[in-house]
């Protein structure tokens, strides 16, 4: 019998289509192991018909919105798989909005957006894939995006 | 074009037809800022002098050119004597500036407090410099010299030199001159060389500027030189700043590079990269460009304030 690396869940989301090595920066953004106590499974490198990607499973965790617009932001290609009772209940592709709020800092210490003022940091998306975008406040463009999020 | 209540934040915000109206109507406040003329335009209107960082001309000549409209101002031009001090945030004290006055001007240290403060006013909120960021009248007065000097902007050749990393007009006015169709050759040691960004911009409007460190080659057929102080300020390092203050000098020796009619353009204050002989000579063209703040700034304010047309 053939045996499965990671077994199938019963219930949670798994995150697919991850590009290679950007699993555990995924897990970073979702802010796992702090966010969740069950079960996470990382697979890395693993074949594909597309080349290799990684995949994550969550079990007994639905993503929200400002999660996958996370995950959006450094996996632009990923597929999100809701599981409930062992089935895929909904699957859809990450799809990036056209602005990010509240999400990203901005990574010009100048900006001021990271200064003690009543607003969401924002960001106007440029490009989709790869991610590139613009701070809505000082116009400068975010590098290291994964290492920007909230 | 409907300017009233309009925010100038940004250059960008603003598309050649409208750059290209308040160049126009600048043109005829000429008169006007100079006291040749009289208006009472503006009579009754009061604008918000925010200044949370030094400046000379930006705000003596957006003072000026409110009073040159008739209207009023007030505010303040050392944030020492504000609520500011005793940490008050900028998006309150913008509300309280919008309630006292019919339009806000402001200057602040950080990249994007205009943009913040247009969230929080009703009134018409005007750029007057945000750290390195935007510096949106300064291009519009550069823009005005040049036109009216060469009469035209497009096609002319434009040497931007200096510090083109930190220096806020410099990025406007890229972005503004390819806009318009100039040539752009960008001279600065290698550490200040203009972010790649802003070159990607100016390859959008299908202009290709050239990128040298070779100051005397540039200007040879150059139509403006446009000099920017390397500004200690903006510099992180205080050792990075020692190592290229000094690297050019604009001085007579270089005229002799250069046309006749090489006009050189500066937004001033300028410390050591203009020699003060050249202030004698023709070719200097950045005092007459800084009183052009005045006629840009009251072409601005008249239209956002929506004030008679002259």
């Amino acid at each position: 019998m053939k045996e499965l690396k990671v077994t199938p869940i019963k219930k949670g989301t798994v995150i697919d289509h991850i590009p290679p090595c950007m699993a555990l920066k995924v897990l970073h953004v979702l802010k796992i192991p702090e966010a969740t106590s069950s079960a996470v499974s990382v697979a890395m490198n693993v074949k594909s018909k597309m080349g290799k990607k990684d995949i994550v499973k969550i079990e007994n965790k639905e993503l929200d919105k400002r999660e996958v617009n996370k995950i959006s932001l450094i996996a632009p290609k990923a597929t999100i798989n809701i599981i409930r009772n062992y089935e895929v209940v909904e699957k859809h592709r990450v799809q990036l909005p056209d602005e990010i709020v509240g999400i990203v800092k901005c990574s010009n210490p100048t900006c001021i957006s990271n200064f003690r003022e009543p607003v969401e940091s924002r960001f106007i998306v440029v490009n989709k894939d790869p991610p590139h975008i613009k701070c809505y406040y000082c116009e400068r463009d975010t590098e290291d995006i994964a290492e920007r999020i909230i | 074009m409907d300017f009233k209540g309009r925010d100038v934040i940004s250059v960008k915000d603003f598309s050649k037809k409208e750059i290209n109206e308040i160049l126009i109507y600048a043109k005829k406040m000429v008169p006007y800022a100079k006291g040749e003329k009289q208006t009472n335009i503006l009579k009754e209107k009061i604008l918000s002098s925010l200044f949370f960082e030094p400046s000379t001309r930006t705000r003596l000549s957006f003072e000026c050119a409110m009073h040159r409209l008739g209207g009023n101002v007030i505010g303040f031009a050392d944030p020492n004597a504000t609520s500011q001090k005793k940490g008050e945030s900028l998006a309150d004290s913008i509300r309280m500036a919008d309630a006292y006055s019919d339009a806000i001007v402001i200057r602040h240290p950080q990249e994007g407090a205009a943009r913040l403060s247009g969230e929080f006013a009703d009134s018409p909120v005007l750029n007057a410099g945000d750290g390195a960021g935007q510096h949106p009248t300064q291009c519009l007065l550069d823009l005005f010299t040049i036109l009216t000097e060469k009469k035209k902007i497009n096609g002319n050749k434009i040497v931007l030199l200096g510090d083109l990393k930190y220096g806020r007009t410099v990025h406007s006015l890229a972005y503004a001159l390819s806009l318009f169709g100039a040539e752009l050759i960008f001279v600065s040691p290698q550490s200040l060389k203009m972010p790649k960004e802003v070159i990607s911009e100016c390859k959008d409007f299908g202009v290709e500027p050239t990128n040298t460190t070779n100051l005397d080659n540039a200007i040879k057929d150059a139509d403006v030189l446009y000099v920017t102080r390397i500004q200690k300020e903006r510099f992180p390092d205080a050792e990075e700043y020692n190592k290229v203050i000094g690297t050019y000098k604009v001085d007579t020796e270089l005229l002799k590079h250069a046309h006749n009619d090489l006009i050189i353009m500066h937004p001033l204050p300028r410390v050591v990269e203009i020699d003060p002989h050249v202030d004698k000579t023709p070719n200097a063209l950045y005092f007459k460009q800084a009183f052009n703040g005045v006629p840009v700034r009251m072409a601005l304010l008249s239209l956002i304030l929506g004030g008679k047309k002259l």
